[in-house]
């Protein structure tokens, strides 16, 4: 279980996550929403300590990850979780099959023979084939987010942290990426943290989805308790109307 | 004004403590994780490469020049172009043999690694690393660190030869030295401890260049103006530390006789 007690990140003078509590049960999914710039990424990489947080604890499994010093026991918290990079984050001096065997070779047992293998059988489980010689520049927005998950999956997590997963995707390929979610959790009880601006995606994986807005959970719920709630902010935010209390500006000349 | 300096000696401090602990770093993980062999070779084969030709005809004109100098000087003072040889090879292989060649690699190599870090930098890949069960001081620095270490000593030696047959063509062909007595004047003079000088001096620019240009990339934030702003920062940095450190370092290995 990952408990989130009283998070805080600042970036310099400005504060991002203010106070964050958040409990994300093994097994499940947990959808985070949010308006851009809300610290939505800021938050799941301070779960891995990709971002050091200013204040509160992040507990896994008992261990507080914020306190953690050594490098190796940091290592070894990181071990647990994949992470799914917002544009991909692919070695661009890697192709495609090399990228996706990169943590075969940390990670785990698999013997370097049957990387192909494996490397094949995730591409295909993303809706891939025979771009293992492709270099990432060489992909489409989408392609390279899909590499990437593939790249996630192949090291086989306990919990996976998605930073948007459908973005960039066609409808058709999100859904997809949506239920194999899913059938991650069902068939391997892998833990999920999702960030999404996908509604839909949210509405059909979420065990739970928090809300944040300026650096606090507002809300959090089941899909169903959001779809129904009488908070403003959430209630724009899911209808995604320009109208009502959040103020997205747009600058003008 | 001195909020200015401040800012600077701020600035200079932070980037001495980053590299400071990314060499702790590295010390830390050396023994810890498994030497990225295939990584190590590539570097490699890429600074040695990359370099190889500037480093050859810089030093190729270098020698060229200091023999038609130094020829022209003596023969003006004593008639005739005498120790031409000598003053090649002793400035060579001292002095500038290193600095030429820690230089050229500064420009070529230790830019493309800054750039190449600083890219990663910039688009998460370091940080996809961590996520997948290494590191970027173990899978990027502690290679290319050896990658210098390796290359930088060979190149050097290369650029004493290229020098030392620059000068003889001079000698030779411009300034009517014998060969043998080009050759005569290094061997005579020459000792182990001036190539020791060199060499030395060699693997601390190789340690240097490899130390800043990888801090400078890992360090790198903003985008593909970071990446920019990174990579000149490097070049700039080394190569005055290279200039600084040569001082330093002659003083005290003469210090130390050699």
């Amino acid at each position: 279980m990952i408990e989130i007690i009283d998070l805080k990140k600042n970036f310099g003078p400005k504060q991002v996550l203010k106070d964050v509590n958040l409990k994300i049960e093994d097994g499940t999914v947990t959808c985070i929403l949010g308006g851009s710039g809300s610290g939505k990424s800021t938050l799941i990489k301070c779960l891995v300590r990709l971002e050091q947080a200013t204040g509160g604890r992040i507990l896994v499994d008992g261990k507080d990850v914020t306190k953690i010093n050594s490098e190796v026991k940091l290592a070894a918290i990181r071990r647990h979780f994949g992470y799914l990079f917002q544009d991909g984050a692919l070695f661009d001096s890697m192709t495609v099959g090399e990228n996706v065997a990169f943590g075969l070779k940390y990670l785990t047992d698999i013997p370097p023979a049957d990387y192909a293998k494996v490397v094949k059988e995730k591409l295909a489980l993303v809706g891939l084939k025979d771009v293992e010689h492709l270099n990432p520049s060489e992909l489409s927005g989408g392609m390279r987010k899909r590499v990437s998950l593939a790249r996630v999956l192949a090291i086989s997590p306990k919990c996976i942290l998605y930073d948007e997963p459908t973005t960039g995707l066609d409808p058709i390929m999100s859904d997809i990426i949506s239920e194999l979610i899913l059938d991650l959790k069902h068939k391997l009880g892998v833990t999920s943290v999702v960030i999404t601006h996908d509604m839909n995606s949210a509405f059909k994986i979420a065990d739970k989805i928090a809300f944040l807005y300026e650096g606090r959970i507002l809300m959090e719920g089941t899909p169903d308790e959001l779809r129904h709630t009488d908070n403003p902010y959430v209630k724009q935010f899911v209808s995604g109307s320009s109208h009502g209390p959040i103020q997205m500006k747009i600058m003008k000349d | 004004m001195f909020t200015l300096i401040g800012k600077h000696i701020d600035n200079l401090l932070t980037q001495t403590g980053g590299a400071a602990e990314m060499i702790r770093s590295v010390l830390f993980w050396l023994g810890r994780s498994r030497f990225e062999f295939k990584q190590t070779v590539e570097q490699s084969v890429s600074i040695g490469v990359d370099s190889f030709g500037v480093t050859a005809l810089t030093s190729l004109f270098t020698g060229m020049v200091l023999a038609l100098q130094a020829g022209n000087t003596i023969g003006n003072i004593f008639g005739d172009p005498i120790f031409v040889g000598t003053i090649v090879s002793f400035s060579l292989i001292r002095e500038l043999g290193p600095v030429l060649t820690g230089v050229v690699i500064s420009g070529r190599a230790g830019a493309a690694v800054t750039a190449h870090i600083g890219t990663m930098a910039v688009t998460e890949q370091l940080d996809a690393l961590y996520t997948l069960g290494t590191n970027p001081t173990r899978y990027l620095v502690i290679p290319r660190l050896f990658a210098f270490l390796l290359t930088m000593p060979v190149l050097t030696v290369f650029s004493n030869v290229f020098g030392v047959i620059g000068g003889y063509l001079v000698a030779a062909y411009a300034l009517g030295v014998p060969g043998e007595v080009y050759f005569t004047d290094i061997t005579t003079f020459m000792g182990v401890k001036d190539f020791m000088h060199g060499f030395i001096k060699s693997f601390v620019f190789a340690f240097m260049i490899a130390t800043v240009c990888c801090y400078k990339g890992v360090s790198t934030r903003g985008g593909a103006e970071g990446v920019g702003k990174s990579t000149t920062g490097a070049v700039v940095t080394t190569i005055v530390l290279i200039l600084v450190l040569d001082y330093f370092l002659t003083a005290i290995l003469t210090a130390f006789g050699i």
